[in-house]
C-alpha cells in the first residue's frame, strides 16, 4: 500500500531524510517511531504531497505523490502532530469543511460528525469557536475530524500527544476497529512505546534520517536483548536527548494577528 | 463546487465574526474621508477642483477594498503558522479550486468592507451623481477586490514570517495605494511619476470609481478602466493559482 525507495530529503544546511526505504503492506498498522528531529515527519509529508522529495521514489497504492497529487490525496486521511484547526470556526463547522473537503455526503457526515463529537465528548460544545477550547479539546477535535472520511490509508503522526487516557483509549480502540473492519492501512508516529506495542504490527524505529531497525515488537526486542519495546528503542538510538527546532515565530504571529483582523 | 463555496464560506463568516475589528478596521479609511477630505477641502476648491471630499471618497473606497483583500490573501500567512492551511492543502481538491474559494471570499469580504466604507462616505456627505451608476461602481469595487486578493494571494503564497509581511506593506501595497490617484488628481503629473501611476493596477479601479461615481472627468475612460482591470485580475488570478499551486510546509 506505501512504497518508499532510497528516500532522501535535504534542506539546505541538513539532511532530513537520509536514504529511507520500507514497505508497508495493505491492512497492516505500521509504527515509526524515532527520537524527536529524526525525520518522521518529513517522511510523513513526501508521503501526503506536502514536501516533495529531493530523490527517491514514493508509492502510495501505485501512485505517486508529486506526479498525480490529487489521486494520492484521495487515498489518504491525516491528524497532523501539530493543530490545524481552524480556530475562528466552531467544532461543528470545522467537521462540516472537512467533510465537504473530503466529498463526504452531507447525510453522512453530519451523522458521522455527531457520532464522533459524541464519542469524544466534544457534542455539548459543537457550537463553541474552537479557540476557546482546552489544548485536550482541540487535540481531541483534531482526531474526531480524522475519522470523518474513511481512507484507505490512515497517517497519524504523534496523534495522542497531549490526549488524556481516556480519549487514548478511544482512539485505538478506533484505530483497531477501522483497521480490523474496513482494512485500513495507519501509518503511525509517537513517542509511547506501550501504544505502538499495543496496536503496530511492524515497527521501524528511524534515527537521523536512517531507518536502524525494522521488524514486529517481538523481533526488535530479541535482536536487541532487551526486555520492553522502550528498552530495545533505546539501545537502537542511544541515550542522548535531540533538539528540535523550535516554532518561535507562531507566539510572535499570534499577537500580530490579534492586532489585524484576524 | 462544494469546495470552493465551503472555502468561501469561512472566510466570510471570519470576517462576519470579527465585529469589534470591523470597527477599528473603520478608522484609517475614516481619518482619510474627515481629516484629509475636510483639511485639504479649501485648498481644493479655491485649485478649481471643486468638493475634496467628493473627489477622495472613491479613492478611499478604493483603498478600502485595496487594503481588505490584499490582507485576505496575505491571511494565508496566518493560516500556514497556525496550521489550518496543512487540512486544505491535504484535501481531496485541486488546489486551484482551494485557490479560488480563498480568493472570492477574500474579494467578497472586501466588497462588504467597501460597501461599509461607501455608506461611511454617504453619511459623510458624498453625494453619488445618479443611482445608476451605483451597480457600475460595485463592478469595479469587485474588480479591485478580485485583482488584489489574487495578488494577495499569490504574494501570501510564498511569505514565511511577519518581517515578509511588513516589507510587502511598506514597500508594495502603500506605494499601489498611493500612486493610484486615490487622494489627488493623475493629472498634469511629471513624466515620470505619469509612467508609474499608469501601471498601478488601482489607478484604474479608482478612475473608473471616481468617474461612475462623480461624474467627473475620467483619466482613462470606463471602458479602459473595465479592460485593465479585467486583464490585470485573469493574469493575477492565474499567477496566483501557480504560486499557490506550488506552496511547501
Amino acid at each position: 500500500m506505501i512504497r518508499v525507495e532510497n528516500l532522501v530529503k535535504k534542506f539546505a544546511d541538513f539532511t532530513a531524510v537520509n536514504d529511507v526505504s520500507f514497505e508497508v503492506p495493505k491492512g497492516e498498522i505500521f509504527a515509526f517511531l524515532g527520537p524527536n528531529g529524526a525525520g518522521k515527519t518529513t517522511t510523513i509529508k513526501m508521503l501526503t504531497t506536502l514536501l516533495s522529495p529531493t530523490s527517491g521514489t514514493l508509492e502510495l497504492n501505485g501512485l505517486d505523490p508529486m506526479r498525480q497529487p490529487n489521486e494520492v490525496r484521495q487515498q489518504f486521511g491525516i491528524v497532523f502532530q501539530d493543530p490545524s484547526l481552524d480556530g475562528d470556526l466552531t467544532a461543528a463547522e470545522n467537521l462540516e469543511l472537512h467533510g465537504v473537503l473530503y466529498h463526504v455526503p452531507r447525510k453522512v457526515r453530519r451523522e458521522r460528525a455527531e457520532m464522533l463529537l459524541k464519542l469524544f465528548e466534544l457534542w455539548d460544545r459543537k457550537d463553541t469557536v474552537v479557540k476557546k477550547f482546552s489544548g485536550g479539546m482541540k487535540r481531541r477535535l483534531e482526531i474526531a475530524r480524522g475519522f470523518l472520511h474513511t481512507p484507505k490509508i490512515l497517517f497519524l503522526d504523534e496523534p495522542t500527544l497531549g490526549l488524556d487516557p481516556q480519549s487514548r483509549n478511544q482512539l485505538w480502540t478506533h484505530v483497531k476497529r477501522l483497521n480490523e473492519a474496513e482494512q485500513v492501512t495507519v501509518f503511525l508516529t509517537t513517542h509511547y512505546m506501550e501504544e505502538a506495542d499495543r496496536v503496530a504490527h511492524r515497527i521501524a524505529v528511524i534515527d537521523h534520517g536512517k531507518i536502524v531497525a525494522i521488524g514486529t515488537s517481538q523481533e526488535l526486542r530479541q535482536r536487541t536483548n532487551s526486555e520492553s519495546l522502550e528498552d530495545a528503542f533505546l539501545a537502537l538510538t542511544g541515550t542522548t536527548i535531540r533538539d528540535e527546532t523550535a516554532n518561535s515565530g507562531a507566539d510572535q504571529l499570534r499577537q500580530f494577528a490579534q492586532m489585524w483582523r484576524r | 463546487m462544494h469546495a470552493i463555496f465551503i472555502l468561501w464560506l469561512r472566510e466570510v463568516k471570519k470576517y462576519t465574526r470579527s465585529r469589534a475589528q470591523i470597527v477599528a478596521s473603520l478608522g484609517q479609511p475614516l481619518l482619510y474621508l474627515l481629516v484629509l477630505g475636510f483639511g485639504l477641502g479649501p485648498v481644493f476648491q479655491q485649485a478649481g477642483n471643486g468638493s475634496y471630499l467628493q473627489f477622495v471618497a472613491p479613492g478611499v473606497i478604493g483603498m478600502t477594498v485595496l487594503f481588505t483583500s490584499v490582507f485576505s490573501g496575505i491571511a494565508l500567512l496566518f493560516d500556514r503558522q497556525f496550521g489550518f492551511l496543512k487540512e486544505t492543502l491535504v484535501a481531496p481538491v485541486p488546489r486551484i479550486r482551494i485557490m479560488i474559494g480563498r480568493t472570492l471570499g477574500g474579494a467578497t469580504v472586501a466588497m462588504l468592507q467597501g460597501t461599509l466604507i461607501f455608506l461611511v462616505c454617504v453619511i459623510a456627505g458624498f453625494r453619488p451623481v445618479n443611482l445608476i451608476s451605483i451597480p457600475l461602481a460595485f463592478v469595479f469595487m469587485a474588480l479591485i477586490a478580485i485583482v488584489f486578493a489574487a495578488f494577495g494571494t499569490a504574494i501570501g503564497s510564498g511569505l514565511q514570517d511577519m518581517q515578509g509581511f511588513q516589507l510587502i506593506m511598506n514597500f508594495l501595497v502603500l506605494p499601489i495605494f498611493f500612486l493610484s490617484g486615490a487622494l489627488y488628481p493623475l493629472t498634469n503629473l511629471p513624466m515620470v511619476l505619469a509612467a508609474i501611476t499608469r501601471a498601478d493596477p488601482l489607478s484604474y479601479g479608482v478612475d473608473g470609481l471616481r468617474g461612475v461615481l462623480t461624474g467627473r472627468l475620467m483619466v482613462f475612460g470606463t471602458g479602459t478602466d473595465l479592460l485593465a482591470l479585467s486583464l490585470i485580475a485573469v493574469a493575477l488570478l492565474v499567477f496566483g493559482a501557480w504560486r499557490f499551486s506550488k506552496i511547501e510546509i
